[in-house]
């Protein structure tokens, strides 16, 4: 791409996270700054000495190279990570509960072999208690034909029903020696998720102040798959990143992940550009770190597995530039 | 996830701490425990260490001050440290440095017979 069509592509992205969002344009100097690093031709891009951030490392470890405390051990010692995370591959609080023993001794094993704080993390998933799947009406089929008050209610006992779950294994995994748990992809179901992480999150607290609590988000706004759900006052469906995080401090999240998703049809700068456009305004009111999430396909990251150094680089030294964000 | 050149180890060389290799997962600790945004955890960690703010990003600096306060460091072909504190008996240290609860700190108190609590069993647990 040219150096034009760089600066394009940035004030496009930031141009259509504004719009989205109601949020402010990046200012001149922001925009100026993406365009220094997407134009470098440097193979890697870095943040200054000094502005260094905690990477929170959420399903930390590949599947390939032993037991899963061997990984974490490998991205602690090998990787430079600074918190762990240990997940079972299904990745979803429904189906940890039914292997919670064989989860939480994995846990007992790694808190006595590493040291850098390790949490557990897992999705709300609220998708599964929904048949054929779970045991709830499924409220995507009621939906279509019209029978929006069932859908509704279905959707309020699938929350009640994940709750119960997420509270069950973060008793189990406190008891194991967890420092922390994950909920992550919040809201990946909706408003109805997104209340269930919240719920969860609150009761957890309540029961074990020192825990650790990390809420990531599924993407940029919480759809309103029942449109009528509350927090602390505040209706859910609809809510960008600075009301997510509102909501996540107000529940007892110590760390809060917005996560805004990329278009896989434009370019790393536009996708960085709208990220950013989007999270800023978190940051100036934030209570408790902010670590936007930087995985495969979200804060500006490729749709890749195996997504170019300079890439992940750039997006990496951009939103920390730009956000002055906690961690990552 | 992802492959790990292209995600862990680029993000962590473009804008880490450094984790272990440093004061990474110090100030992630507090981070994470107490919900301290980055630059009151990392003014709070270096005081508790007694080193400057930019120390903790510093390897070579942090290699020595986790030596001085037995928070654990990691052995490498030509170092290894199968006297010094490693593991649980790092975050031990961590623990009073800090001064924040580990969790797992505890449960190793509880189970190994340091500190007895009442109401829950020493061996076992309750699943």
């Amino acid at each position: 791409m040219t150096t034009g069509q760089l600066r394009a592509d940035i004030e496009a992205g930031s141009e259509l996270g504004a719009r989205r969002s109601k949020a402010p344009l990046l200012e001149q100097a922001e925009m100026d700054h993406l365009l220094d690093i997407f134009s470098s031709e440097a193979k890697f891009s870095a943040v200054d000495l000094g502005d260094e951030v905690v990477l929170s490392f959420d399903g930390s470890g590949n599947l390939d190279s032993g037991t899963r405390v061997d990984e974490l051990y490998s991205y602690q010692s090998h990787r430079g990570a600074d918190m762990l995370e240990l997940f079972g591959i299904d990745y979803s609080y429904k189906a940890v509960k039914t292997i919670l023993s064989y989860e939480a001794q994995w846990m007992k094993t790694a808190q006595l072999n590493l040291i850098a704080p390790l949490q557990y993390g897992a999705m709300p998933d609220l998708g599964r208690y929904s048949k054929p799947d779970g045991p709830i009406p499924n409220w995507s089929e009621l939906m279509p034909l019209g029978r929006i008050a069932e859908a509704r209610e279905a959707q309020e006992a699938a929350v009640e029903h994940a709750v119960a779950d997420m509270e069950f294994v973060a008793e189990g995994m406190w008891e194991a020696g967890a420092d922390g748990m994950d909920f992550d992809t919040a809201g990946a179901a909706g408003d109805a998720d997104f209340l269930a992480a919240l719920t969860a999150i609150a009761a957890i607290r309540q029961k074990y102040p020192d825990v650790g609590i990390e809420l990531g988000m599924a993407s940029e706004c919480v759809l309103g798959m029942h449109g009528q759900l509350t927090y602390e006052g505040s209706r859910l469906a609809g809510m960008w990143p600075k009301d997510q995080l509102r909501m996540a401090e107000a529940a007892g999240a110590t760390i809060f992940g917005p996560a805004v998703n990329v278009n896989t049809t434009r370019s790393v700068a536009w996708n960085v550009a709208r990220a950013c456009t989007i999270i800023k305004p978190c940051m100036a009111d934030a209570r408790i770190p902010v670590h936007p999430n930087v995985g495969m396909g979200v804060g500006g990251v490729p749709m890749s597995p195996y997504p170019p150094a300079d890439a992940t680089s750039r997006v990496s030294r951009a939103l920390v530039d730009i956000l002055k964000c906690d961690g990552l | 996830m992802g492959d790990p050149l292209g995600m862990a180890c680029s993000h962590a060389l473009a804008s880490g701490m450094g984790g272990m290799r440093t004061a990474g997962d110090l100030v992630g600790r507090m981070q994470m425990t107490r919900g301290m945004r980055l630059q009151d955890a990392k003014t709070y960690v270096a005081e508790r260490l007694g080193v400057g703010v930019a120390d903790l990003a510093d390897p070579i600096t942090m290699h020595e001050v986790r030596r001085d306060f037995g928070l654990g460091r990691i052995p490498v072909q030509e170092l290894t440290y199968p006297t010094h504190a490693g593991a649980m008996e790092a975050k031990f240290h961590i623990a009073e440095v800090l001064d924040v609860p580990i969790n797992s700190v505890r449960r190793f108190e509880e189970c190994a017979g340091i500190r007895a609590v009442a109401g829950r069993p020493t061996q076992g647990g309750a699943l």
